[in-house]
């Protein structure tokens, strides 16, 4: 899978759920292209008005850490990114941006500035960084969630499944 | 079916018994699942997931429960509709809910003899980690891991590699778990053990008492933790066997099970700890930030709104005003210890002292209805989080203490050393 991206947004080090999503939409707002409107909202105002569907939001350590609101990835994939690239990920984030089929991908995001163009060579694990000319290796995603993904989430997976989580000796 | 010849932390032991193979850290398995749980910030999403699940009935009505604590009473008709939505699933699959007034769900989690020793339980709330201190696997999840678990009484779980942590020593007065808690999170770090189990143990764990080793276990996630789960000792069997029809069957760790790293801890010379804004392992010495002014105070959360915290607070509070300049709120985590702190006449200190009583569940710690700050405020609180706009408003500042210092600064109206009231504490 290739993807090209024009802009990108840099984020600090354990951005948490409650920025991506503050507690004081998550429980009285369900639509997810309503909530997308605040997403960072207490780290930059209108941050979802500057992003461009297919963007890549780069991080760095520990991304999406504290609580297990799934209205945090929820939210950012109703503002139209394309995937999450950061150092690392908090664990119970990971999994529910798996589920939702919003592609996490985790790589030294050092290499990487604002606004940098990248493709994604999902099949090699790596990012090109065409504004600096460099390959960028990321952790390469297990056999399961790559199925997860592919089917568009864990809903999806399970219904085609019916119900049988598969996963490798 | 516990291996005899592989070495199991207790986390590879729970798994394993609940794979029905032998299981190591690193490893997927496929796990049965003894309980679930969802609260209103996260039900509505599990509703919504389970219902696309193509299933038409909970795996097990009896083994999952969802409560209305974070939001409650609901403020505006967004959250009231959550409310309604919940309950209306609750009667349909005749599944257990817990409505506004009950608690937070942790307590009442803990308090309802739906768990034993040995369980692998899942919550759609983060703090879901809490029940580790009666030897049990607990973890948060999200909302649609939660629905799988809902629809198929089982998920797939990455087995964790465990950090043991050894807390060794007396606590000094005036000094407590939350102390202790906040001095390990400073050192291993918010991502410090991002996929790991932690395991608790040392001599400082015996001596303290259940509602302490929960403070400790609510905040294993504040480091990234999947779970940090304790030994069942007398207490814990006792506290399990006093409210569980089910079977107590402790899991210890074996001799020479391998853990990824050893940490040690000792607690004699501990002082009172903050947590500065806005991070929970941006943390101080009190003595560092004693004197800053604190506009309001909260004490109770899944972390710190136990009967033992209302204790503590409540023998500073005797006979003392909070100061005129300071709102002091306080909200008991369950009806069960909002009745026991009545009987023991917590309330009426608390009342005497211009406290403001909310009723048993979340309160202000999320943000969500009662007690937001105002600008430029600042917030002590015995909560587990102080992230910016955590209490509802990003231009306030919340630091996170024990119930001793929430109590003592209080009386003050700024950062104050409860170790001030240490013939009361005694």
């Amino acid at each position: 899978m290739r993807h090209l991206s024009h802009r990108l947004r840099r984020l600090q080090n354990n951005v948490n759920t409650d920025y991506i999503i503050s507690g004081r939409y998550k429980f009285r707002i369900r639509d997810a292209r309503e909530l997308a409107k605040h997403v960072f909202e207490d780290l930059e105002k209108d941050f979802y008005k500057k992003v461009r569907k297919g963007d890549f939001l780069i991080s760095g350590e520990n991304f999406g850490c504290g609580s297990s609101r799934e209205q945090a990835p929820q939210a950012l994939k109703a503002t139209g990114l394309r995937a999450v690239v950061a150092k690392s990920f908090a664990r119970i984030f990971y999994r529910n941006a798996l589920n939702l089929g919003l592609l996490l991908l985790e790589c030294n995001t050092n290499y990487i500035d604002d606004h940098d163009e990248l493709e994604l060579d999902l099949d090699r694990s790596k990012i090109k960084n065409l504004s600096k000319g460099i390959n960028i290796a990321c952790k390469p995603i297990s056999a399961l969630a790559k199925k997860i993904l592919a089917d568009g989430g864990m809903v999806e997976y399970f219904k085609k499944h019916k119900g049988r989580i598969e996963i490798e000796a | 079916m516990a291996s005899k010849f592989i070495k199991q932390t207790i986390a590879e032991k729970i798994l394993t018994a609940h794979a029905q193979k032998s299981v190591r850290s690193g490893e997927v398995a496929i796990c049965e699942v003894d309980f679930c749980l969802g609260q209103d910030g996260t039900s509505s999403l599990i509703i919504e997931n389970f219902e696309k699940l193509g299933v038409d009935k909970v795996y097990n009505p009896s083994q999952f429960a969802m409560f209305i604590d974070h939001s409650a009473p609901s403020p505006n008709t967004g959250v009231s509709d959550i409310h309604k939505l919940m309950r209306e699933f609750a009667a349909k699959h005749s599944v257990k809910i817990s409505d506004v007034g009950c608690g937070i769900c942790h307590q009442l989690m803990l308090e309802s003899g739906s768990m034993t020793c040995g369980n692998l339980v899942v919550g759609a709330d983060s703090h879901t980690c809490t029940y580790g201190a009666l030897n049990i696997f607990s973890t948060g999840v999200g909302s649609t891991d939660l629905a799988i678990s809902l629809a198929s009484g089982k998920n797939w779980f990455r087995v964790p590699e465990t950090i043991k942590i050894v807390i060794s020593g007396r606590l000094p007065v005036g000094v407590y778990s939350k102390d202790v808690i906040l001095q390990i999170i400073k050192t291993i770090t918010s991502k410090g053990a991002n996929y790991k189990a932690l395991e608790f143990c040392g001599d400082a764990i015996g001596k303290m008492s259940l509602d302490a080793r929960f403070t400790i276990a609510n905040m294993s996630v504040e480091m990234g933790a999947k779970c940090g789960i304790f030994e069942a000792d007398k207490k814990v069997i006792d506290w399990v066997f006093r409210r569980s029809k089910r079977k107590v069957n402790p899991v210890a760790a074996d001799d020479g099970a391998s853990y990824e790293d050893v940490k040690e801890y000792r607690v004699d010379s501990m002082v009172p700890q903050i947590a500065m804004p806005h991070e929970v392992d941006n943390v101080v010495p009190l003595e560092e930030v004693a004197g800053t002014r604190i506009d309001e105070v909260f004490i109770g959360t899944c972390t710190n709104g136990r009967l033992e915290d209302l204790k503590i607070a409540a023998a500073i509070l005797k006979n003392n005003k909070v100061c005129s300049e300071t709102r002091l709120l306080i909200a008991p985590a369950s009806r069960e210890v909002f009745l026991n702190a009545i009987k023991k006449g917590y309330i009426e200190i608390f009342i005497n002292a211009g406290a403001v009583l909310l009723g048993p569940g979340c309160g202000p710690c999320v943000g969500t209805h009662n007690g937001v700050p105002a600008d430029g405020e600042n917030a002590i609180s015995t909560a587990n989080r102080n992230f910016k706009g955590r209490m509802g408003n990003p231009n306030a500042n919340i630091f996170l203490a024990s119930p001793a210092t929430c109590a003592a600064s209080a009386i003050a109206g700024k950062i104050s050393d409860p170790r001030a009231f240490s013939r009361r504490l005694k």
